[in-house]
């Protein structure tokens, strides 16, 4: 009983985090200023992320985890790329 | 599913209430992003997702795989440690060039910058 409750629970999960990536996704399209769509491409990779972490608990592999801690890395360096990008109209000065 | 029935049921019930409660938070921090009106208030929501909620999942990773395999499993902490240590670097960045876009084009809703800049 409790492994259906589990099952249930992380498919409740992932389409919680679907939804949440969907909420980004139409951040991103809508704007209004290049700001917000980088805050929202932000959101999107830790949503995604947190989403690679309910697949490996599914599935049982841990792969999943170093995937997202690859996605945690890039994230990180294209968020930093792009607002220095905003502040300074180039990336490397 | 056939990994998970060699949980024990207080793991299973412990996993599926962080994950629950992870995906909850991530969630209601993306339905802010949406929902808020104007930049300097959405920049605070997915916060909340980068944190708390990652903690609950990470935790509940942790718990599942140390569990399973029956020896502990910590490396899921990387993810947390990286995210802690990132998040703040990046919003500080961001806000630092909204700001400065806004005052650049002159908006009253931003403070103006202080005489010795």
């Amino acid at each position: 009983m409790s492994h259906s409750l589990l099952a249930a629970a992380v498919l409740v999960a992932q389409i919680l985090l679907l939804l949440a990536m969907s909420f980004s996704i139409i951040r991103m399209v809508r704007g209004p200023r290049a700001q917000d769509r980088v805050l929202a491409l932000d959101a999107l990779y830790v949503n995604a992320m947190l989403l690679l972490l309910t697949i490996g608990i599914r599935t049982g592999s841990l792969l999943y985890v170093e995937a997202g801690l690859i996605i945690a890395l890039l994230g990180f360096a294209g968020t930093v790329a792009m607002s220095k990008f905003l502040m300074r109209g180039q990336v490397i000065e | 599913m056939s990994h998970l029935d060699a949980l024990p049921p207080w793991a299973a019930i412990l996993v599926a209430a962080f994950v629950l409660l992870g995906a909850l938070l991530a969630f209601v921090g993306s339905l802010g992003l949406l929902r808020l009106k104007n930049f300097y208030q959405r920049v605070h929501a997915p916060t909340l997702g980068t944190t708390l909620g990652t903690f609950f999942m990470l935790a509940a990773s942790i718990t599942c795989f140390s569990v399973l395999h029956g020896r502990p499993i910590f490396y899921e902490i990387l993810i947390g440690v990286f995210l802690t240590l990132t998040t703040p670097i990046t919003l500080m960045l961001l806000v630092r060039a909204a700001l400065y876009r806004d005052r650049e084009e002159g908006s009253a809703d931003v403070p103006q910058a202080p005489p010795h800049e």
